[in-house]
């Protein structure tokens, strides 16, 4: 107790020097909270949209997620409504689930025969509404938004959603009215080739088959019509028509110029024609992002339970830049609070080696008196240890109010991954842990700077001590 | 600070013959390559329960005598005997245990803890040996009030004179009720008048709880009070007296 006394006394014996070690620990523990609160927001942001893309898990066939990927249709999972009807009504998986929805991945060629272009594209087909409920995930409260809604309706197999490349590139633009959408250049007309010629216009049945498509329609209407074709399961070819009534600019210009949704029935009529309709995956959406591996090893022991060759792969595998994003994050977050422990080492090993200087009498004085060696390392790391939790709590307090003011402001950003904009927040509440590692961590830091005075003063000769003036 | 686990020091305070024998004791320091001499062979008991003076001129070595009796400096060849304890054969923490217990000290320049009040001040003796709360209330106190500062309690050194640190310096020293008290030059800092008044207040107290004092000094103020003087030149004993009788 009387340690303690005298280390908090002398902590203000010295104000200045002692307000100047303490502002270096509370801005130092402010700088970490704050950045550490951000890069919370950050995780939490970046899991709300992926979780709102792709669900916590997907469902696949086994062997899909690592080789499927090229020849959806050649792995669709069997039966698959069967499997939805397993998962959907399974009493552990029905309490932790929000969404359980299927998916079928395809890619093909998308043509725009009106304006003779055309380019492979890849796509999903998802049921419209549990699309738009997915988008309604918001576990953490970030206001990240991974999806917009749709437009599209379940009973509506006719519509569709492009990146703007797709729409670009097919000449749409200015059927959309888009911005940041120019119209196709002209480019200087080219001498024919009479050995390639024939490639360069769509075969004479495709053309014809968009035509008579086209024709059914209403060309007029506002919303313009792309083909899309793709070998079915079998290996034909097929077609489907695709009103574009929407166009959502896609993060990665790779899957902007190439992204094509669709209402899954429609995705299955050009994937499987009049076979036997199956899904490329199926995707389940928990309520909370800390079931996920007790909903996996639901999964995995119904699968298995019931003789399903299927696997499951979490978000953080469906979506391997959320790792990236994280540890980058993570790896900047561990370098600023090196550099702020440095700081706060040198600071604290200053102030308590002049501290020493200045109390060697002090040191000579106590040793006379009885004092171990001991007891007066003591001293001096109790002083030092003092500092450090004085700078930590009122660095703590700081942050929240740094927090507050944030959090409370209008300030919007546009998190990784993410097109929309999202309010800029600083999750320092709930981020105990973040705060108990800081705090403790500049409590030892402190504790250590103060160490290597605190030996110096313990080692002091008596009546070398007691003569310093 | 908190209690220490006091090494086990034989009890020795009423046993009988000197309080501290000196035996053909050396110091030498060190400073660089040059060797110098403080103390060459001295040998003398200091009676219990008396005023002694350990005297000389500036330089002539009267202070190290007194490190080494209270234990914070050790001798180069010789041997010490405090209490009856050979204090060469104890440890560093035997020997700030020692201290803690036996030895009492007043300086020249107070040394009193300055962000510790007068009254604290001399508390931190009795934590050190781990005396209960209670019962450093009530010693503290009535020390507090033998040196005639009870309405100083709570004031801190650098709002007492220096008579007033003084005086908390000698209530500090006594408090655990040492075996001895050594006090190095304990007027030099102050006035005439205040010098005169510790000296009463020290001998008044020597009288009352029956302690040695050993003093270094060489005021001659001081030494008209002396029980015993020793007086020391060029690091040698060069005169003893005793009680007016010359050894």
């Amino acid at each position: 107790m009387l340690t303690l006394k005298i280390a908090f006394r002398n902590i203000f014996r010295n104000t200045r020097r002692s307000i100047t070690t303490l502002s270096t620990i509370a801005i130092g523990a402010t700088a970490v909270l704050v950045f550490g609160a951000y890069i919370t927001y950050i995780q939490y942001g970046v899991q709300t949209s992926a979780v709102q893309r792709t669900g916590h898990l997907q469902v696949f066939r086994n062997g899909y997620f690592n080789y499927g990927t090229a020849a959806p249709a050649d792995w669709g999972i069997d039966s698959y409504q069967d499997v939805l009807r397993l998962i959907r009504e399974d009493p552990e998986l029905k309490r932790l689930t929000a969404v359980v929805t299927p998916i079928q991945s395809l890619a093909g060629i998308a043509g725009n025969f009106e304006n003779n272009t055309s380019k492979p594209f890849f796509g999903t087909g998802f049921v419209p509404s549990d699309r738009d409920r997915m988008k309604q995930w918001d576990e953490y409260g970030t206001g990240s938004q991974g999806l917009t809604n749709s437009g599209l309706r379940d009973n509506d197999l006719t519509k569709g959603i492009t990146g703007t490349g797709v729409v670009r590139i097919l000449g749409l633009c200015d059927r959309l009215h888009l911005n940041d959408c120019p119209p196709t250049p002209k480019l200087a007309a080219r001498q024919p080739d009479p050995s390639t010629s024939a490639l360069a216009t769509p075969a004479p049945d495709l053309a014809e088959l968009a035509t008579r498509d086209n024709s059914a329609d209403d060309t007029h209407s506002e919303e313009p019509i792309i083909d899309l074709l793709a070998a079915t399961a079998g290996g034909a070819p097929n077609v489907v028509t695709l009103r574009v009534s929407r166009v959502e600019i896609q993060t990665l210009k790779e899957l902007d110029d190439n992204y094509v949704g669709m209402n899954i029935g429609l995705a299955q009529n050009l994937i499987y024609g009049r076979g036997e309709h199956q899904v490329s995956g199926i995707v389940v959406q928990l309520k909370r992002t800390e079931d996920l591996e007790k909903a996996r090893k639901r999964l995995m022991g119904l699968f298995k339970e019931y003789g399903l060759d299927l696997e499951a792969r979490d978000f953080t595998e469906l979506n391997p830049q959320y790792n990236q994003i994280i540890g980058m994050f993570r790896s900047i977050f561990a370098f600023i609070s090196a550099i702020i422990a440095m700081v706060v080492l040198f600071t604290v090993t200053n102030a308590m080696g002049m501290s020493v200087i200045e109390r060697t009498g002090e040191i000579g004085t106590s040793r006379a008196m009885g004092v171990r060696r001991h007891g007066i390392r003591k001293q001096f790391l109790a002083e030092g240890s003092l500092l450090g939790v004085m700078g930590a709590t009122v660095g703590v307090l700081l942050a929240y109010l740094v927090a507050y003011a944030i959090n409370h402001s209008t300030l919007t950003w546009s998190p990784p991954g993410q097109v929309a904009r999202a309010p800029l927040r600083l999750y320092l509440i709930g981020a105990e842990w973040l705060i108990a590692t800081t705090w403790i961590g500049l409590l030892v830091v402190s504790a250590l700077s103060a160490l290597v005075p605190a030996n110096r003063a313990a080692r002091m000769v008596v009546v070398d001590a007691l003569r310093h003036v | 600070m908190k209690t220490q686990a006091l090494a086990q020091i034989p009890e020795t305070k009423h046993a009988g013959g000197p309080v501290v024998r000196l035996s053909d004791v050396v110091k030498v320091y060190k400073e660089g390559d040059v060797e110098v001499s403080a103390i060459k062979g001295i040998t003398f008991d200091i009676p219990r329960q008396r005023f002694s003076m350990i005297v000389g001129p500036s330089g002539s070595g009267k202070t190290t005598p007194l490190n080494l009796i209270g234990c914070i400096d050790k001798p180069t060849q010789g041997t010490i005997f405090v209490g009856g304890q050979d204090v060469g054969a104890l440890n560093d923490n035997a020997i700030s245990d020692f201290r803690a217990q036996r030895v009492g000290f007043i300086f020249q320049n107070f040394s009193l803890i300055p962000v510790l009040s007068a009254w604290e001040n001399i508390e931190h003796p009795l934590m050190l040996l781990g005396v209960p709360a209670a019962e450093r209330r009530e010693r503290s106190t009535r020390m507090l009030e033998a040196v005639g500062l009870s309405d100083q309690r709570k004031r801190r050194p650098n709002q007492l004179s220096g008579g007033q640190k003084q005086r908390v310096a000698i209530a500090r020293a006594l408090v655990k009720g040492p075996d001895f008290v050594l006090a190095d030059e304990p007027t030099a800092n102050l006035d005439s008048q205040t010098g005169a008044s510790i000296i009463d207040l020290m001998r008044r107290m020597q009288e009352e709880y029956s302690t040695t004092f050993v003093f270094s000094t060489h005021d001659s103020h001081l030494m008209s009070h002396a029980d015993e003087t020793f007086t020391i030149r060029d690091g040698q004993l060069v005169n003893h007296v005793s009680g007016g009788s010359r050894c």
